[in-house]
């Protein structure tokens, strides 16, 4: 459960990207598919290569939606709904449980590349518990 | 047997010649306790695990990330046999310290994130990919003798 001390520091984190989010979420879709390759076989329409439009495009699409996310914390289900749907009925991702296990692994690590000691224990318990709850909100509808 | 090729040793070797076996260790541990708080299951005689600044600064917790980690050096001296070296470890976490092996796949984790914030970007994504597949072979291994 996100505690209140948890969202703040989410907010803050979120709050230090200031308009890095097509980077960030890049680097660390880039991170996913380089470290755990069976991820890439969601995506066989795209061009994998590093610094690709597609990557960063989707990196910029799936950062802005946690952007989203965040900013209504206190009713994630409903926030995420949309994304919900898309992700049980037409994509079909394999159970969030793993695959977004290893994205939110990425994003962790990418964040923690920019933000060095100021990626404290508290904070990476907060956005671990964050992207928890996202996958857990994702995988509702799946059966 | 895992084949490692010359670069991700090169990867390996070139991050591990610049880590504090002791810092990082206390900062793993740490953090697993803190991050995945039923973790702390295994180590009730630790003394006071009550708030992330407890843990961060418990002696015990310190020295055991040390031990931890240090042994975790001796498998990246010895990539080549990471089933044998492991064996003892194996049967006694299975054995003796009834852990769950999920647990090393979740401190693994914590480890490269550890790594990420010392390293910044020098932690690149052909640095991590290299050390998420080392920190998952040394799960495997540890894992192996359990029964």
């Amino acid at each position: 459960v996100l505690t209140a001390e948890d969202k703040k520091l989410i907010q803050q984190v979120w709050g230090k990207l200031g308009g890095a989010e097509e980077e960030v979420g890049a680097d660390a879709l880039w991170r996913m598919f380089h470290s755990y390759p069976p991820t890439k076989t969601y995506f066989p329409h795209f061009d994998l290569s590093q610094g690709s439009d597609q990557i960063r495009a989707h990196g910029k699409k799936v950062l802005c939606a946690l952007s989203g996310a965040i900013k209504n914390l206190d009713n994630l289900s409903q926030a995420l709904s949309e994304l919900s749907n898309l992700h049980a009925y037409n994509l079909r991702v394999d159970p969030p449980r793993f695959s977004l296990q290893f994205l939110s692994q990425c994003l962790q690590v990418s964040l923690a590349t920019r933000l060095g000691k100021e990626y404290t224990p508290e904070v990476h318990s907060a956005l671990d518990k964050f992207m928890s709850a996202v996958a857990s909100v994702l995988a509702e509808k799946y059966r | 047997m895992v084949q490692w090729t010359a670069e991700e040793k090169q990867l390996i070797a070139g991050i591990w010649g610049r880590v504090s076996v002791e810092e990082c260790g206390a900062e793993a541990l740490a953090r697993l306790l803190i991050v995945y708080p039923w973790t702390q299951r295994f180590f009730d005689n630790f003394g006071n695990l009550s708030s992330p600044t407890a843990i961060v600064g418990n002696p015990r917790v310190r020295a055991h990330g040390k031990k931890v980690l240090t042994s975790f050096g001796e498998a990246i001296k010895n990539l080549d046999n990471l089933k044998g070296t492991y064996s003892k470890l194996s049967e006694l976490h299975c054995e003796k310290l009834h852990v769950d092996p999920e647990n090393f796949r979740l401190l693994g984790d914590i480890l490269v994130i550890v790594l990420a914030t010392h390293f910044t970007k020098d932690f690149t994504p052909a640095c991590q990919a290299t050390w998420q597949k080392l920190v998952g072979v040394v799960a495997h291994a540890l894992a192996r003798n359990y029964h």
